[in-house]
């Protein structure tokens, strides 16, 4: 999985993925929100539209950065998601927790 | 009588054979020139082995008496197999097997799926199967695939099996059906002859010899083959087969997985992050539970349940990395609710950790979707097949020439074979030299792509004399080999003077000539009177064909490489078919010249007399050989009116 971040001002970043959301790029995705809410951008919409496949451990990865980003006082949106990413969110009920917006871009200015 | 003196033949031959080739190689080698010398005495070796097995095969060669009638109410499918055939071809073999005396149901089993086929065949009220979604992406298996599909929406007991060139005669049935009396038999093989020969056969396209004494002596070792058309089959055995060879493969495809399964795991681990303790921990556990699966197979448990058991672990393995995840998702849910609390917006859900694990723990879903390799190799070692489109292959689908294989296969499970000796049915030959020559590369291809994927000799249900029968067929499409040897030791001879054999003349026309003799006389008895005179120049002449067929079959058997097959075709293909026989063309002149060269350096002194001769006189049974070749590619096709033939 290869992710970028694009910051959108005012502690707003989007953080695009792509690839697997899975067991071994779980980590990765931990770190990335890690160093972005250091950088002050506590704001921050996940773009999952280049995401075909999530697991447990990606999802694991998810609610992680959504802690993370509330304990610095900010919060952790997602976008995009695929049908299979839905499916998981479906099943373990976290789409109330994780609340998919369209876009990214605008997932904070609603 | 005249089977007494076949018998005498078959022993005096072997007799004189082992005569002449163990003096030979214990007497008679040219040591000095034992580049040249080391392969003649092999070549000749060979040799002696084909006609060793001829003989054996001879040693039972009989016209069986007829079968009973066949009793009534017998039920029995017609299968025309088709491809790219014209529909006019395949139509005309459609309307006379519909047209077959004894009840039965009629089917064209077309592998082109075309619409206009379709069409023809009910007009015609014939069936009509082609293959459905379940081949989308998976291995057609050409003919084979065809048959399988077919047998899988067909009912009768007994099948008759027609290539779209085919036509049966009406009372095909009525003759050949009656051997199934006896409930052992499997298969009912009728000669294939061709109605479309000019005279003199220019393409050797009759097979006198194989379709009468040959079969008939493999029949009397039980072992006639199936030669893929003109047979009748007892739809009971290939279901067995089928069920035996599914539960062959599986087996294997298991062990070949669990035998790789380290390597897998060991790639997989040097791809992942040493620190991450998770995938560590979860391929640890599935390396154990490959070891405990290869331990119990190898005390015999049975695969089902090994398999069964290897897939309850591995998917243990997938709930207790799902309950991990969800277990710290949970401790982070707990602590952003904390967060919230304060704050306005509580988040109220509460996780049902056990149905999650389940569902996310799931195949499709499972975190050990992240290790690729490793679940592809988990797939492989489950017993669905879910490579095949259809789990039953009942016609083998190792060689491009299925009948054999399954036949051999057949004879593997005890089955009966019959040879019957009556034409019933009359075949269209290919009419240019191209086509035919495609037809016996596929031919000599698939005979040893059975010979490297299922040795008959190490087939433990077959007795000894079924495996030598199939053997001996194998061993003669090796002849190329021996060809090579045959046409450069004169050309050596006449050209440098080197002789292989380290002898003088008369001691070898002393051993050579009496087996020469018998051997020949042994091949005219057994034809019957038949001329076999255009089979023995082909089985020399196409050494080419031979040898290609050979590395052809080994690269693609061990390296997984494409046969280059092509199906044979029943229209004229158009152009030049001088090209075709080049190598044969420039062997030729070289005998030639080689000849003139030979006869130079006799003339000048330097040759040796009787050597000279006697290579001279091979040459030219070599160049008569040869040109058969000649008309083969001068041939335009076949003119029911003779005098039309151009020449």
């Amino acid at each position: 999985m290869d992710y970028t971040v694009k910051d959108l001002g005012g502690g707003v970043a989007v953080l695009s993925l792509d690839g697997r959301l899975n067991m071994v790029s779980a980590a990765r995705l931990r770190e990335a929100v890690t160093s972005t809410v250091a950088k002050g951008h506590v704001r921050i919409a996940v773009d999952l539209a280049g995401v075909d496949f999530m697991d447990s451990s990606g999802l694991g990865a998810l609610i992680s950065g959504l802690k993370t980003a509330r304990q610095a006082g900010g919060d952790l949106r997602i976008a995009a998601p695929s049908e299979q990413v839905k499916l998981v969110l479906q099943l373990t009920n976290m789409e109330r927790v994780l609340l998919a917006h369209e876009r990214a871009e605008t997932a904070f200015s609603g | 009588m005249g089977f007494a003196l076949l018998r005498v033949l078959v022993v005096a031959t072997i007799l004189l054979g082992v005569n002449y080739v163990a003096w030979r190689w214990l007497f008679s080698l040219n040591w000095y020139a034992w580049w040249i010398a080391i392969p003649l005495v092999i070549a000749e070796t060979y040799s002696l082995i084909d006609v060793a097995l001829f003989g054996m095969t001879m040693w039972r060669a009989r016209t069986r008496p007829r079968p009973p009638v066949p009793e009534a109410g017998l039920t029995v499918d017609v299968f025309i197999t088709t491809y790219n055939e014209p529909i006019e071809l395949v139509a005309d073999t459609a309307r006379a097997a519909r047209d077959i005396r004894y009840p039965h149901s009629t089917w064209i089993l077309d592998d082109g799926a075309r619409d206009d086929m379709r069409a023809a065949a009910a007009e015609l009220g014939v069936g009509y199967i082609s293959r459905g979604e379940e081949w989308k992406g998976r291995p057609l298996h050409a003919k084979a695939g065809n048959l399988n599909n077919a047998l899988l929406s067909t009912e009768g007991e007994f099948l008759l099996i027609l290539d779209a060139d085919q036509v049966p005669l009406p009372h095909i049935l009525d003759n050949a059906l009656g051997y199934f009396a006896d409930p052992k038999v499997a298969l009912v093989q009728t000669p294939q002859e061709f109605g479309n020969v000019a005279t003199g056969d220019p393409l050797g396209s009759q097979a006198p010899l194989f379709y009468g004494p040959i079969q008939q002596g493999k029949d009397g070792w039980n072992a006639a083959f199936f030669c893929g058309s003109n047979a009748l089959l007892r739809r009971e055995a290939l279901m067995q087969l089928g069920l035996t060879q599914y539960v062959r493969e599986v087996e294997r495809a298991v062990l070949v997985a669990l035998r790789g399964a380290d390597r897998v795991i060991s790639r997989a681990r040097r791809t992942t992050d040493p620190n991450d303790v998770m995938i560590n921990a979860a391929l640890d556990e599935i390396a154990l539970a490959v070891d405990t699966a290869r331990s119990s197979l190898k005390q015999g448990e049975p695969i089902a349940r090994v398999t069964y058991d290897l897939q309850q672990q591995i998917d243990a393995v997938s709930h207790a990395m799902v309950s991990f995840d969800l277990h710290l998702l949970e401790m982070d849910l707990a602590a952003i609710r904390e967060l919230d609390a304060g704050a306005g917006d509580p988040i109220d859900v509460l996780l049902d950790v056990d149905s999650t694990v389940d569902t996310l723990a799931m195949r499709q879903l499972s975190p050990l979707g992240a290790l690729e390799s490793v679940q592809a190799l988990l797939r492989t070692i489950d017993v669905d097949r879910s490579d095949e489109a259809v789990p039953l292959m009942p016609l083998a689908t190792i060689s491009v020439t299925e009948d054999m294989a399954t036949s051999m296969r057949l004879h593997g499970l005890g089955w009966k074979t019959v040879y019957h000796h009556e034409l019933l049915a009359i075949g269209l030959a290919p009419e240019d030299l191209g086509t035919m020559l495609k037809q016996r590369l596929r031919w000599a291809q698939g005979t040893m792509q059975v010979l490297l994927r299922e040795n008959p000799l190490v087939q433990r249900g077959m007795s000894w004399a079924q495996r030598l029968m199939y053997f001996s067929t194998m061993w003669s499409y090796l002849s190329g080999f021996a060809a090579v040897v045959y046409f450069t030791a004169p050309i050596v001879f006449l050209c440098f003077g080197v002789l292989p054999v380290d002898s003088n003349a008369a001691e070898f026309f002393l051993r050579f000539l009496p087996f020469m003799v018998v051997n020949q006389l042994l091949f005219a008895v057994s034809s019957r009177g038949v001329s076999t005179w255009r089979g023995q120049q082909y089985s020399l002449a196409l050494f080419p064909i031979w040898i290609r067929a050979v590395t052809s079959a080994v690269a693609n058997v061990y390296f997984n490489r494409p046969l280059g097959f092509v199906v044979t075709s029943k229209t004229r293909q158009e152009g030049n078919q001088w090209g075709l026989v080049r190598v044969q063309f420039v062997l030729a002149c070289f005998l030639i010249v080689s000849t003139v060269i030979g006869v130079t350096r006799l003339v000048l002194g330097v040759g040796e007399p009787i050597g000279t001769f006697v290579n001279v006189a091979w040459v030219v049974f070599d160049l008569v050989v040869l040109s058969v070749l000649i008309p083969a590619a001068r041939f335009r096709g076949f003119d029911s009116n003779p005098e039309e033939v151009s020449a």
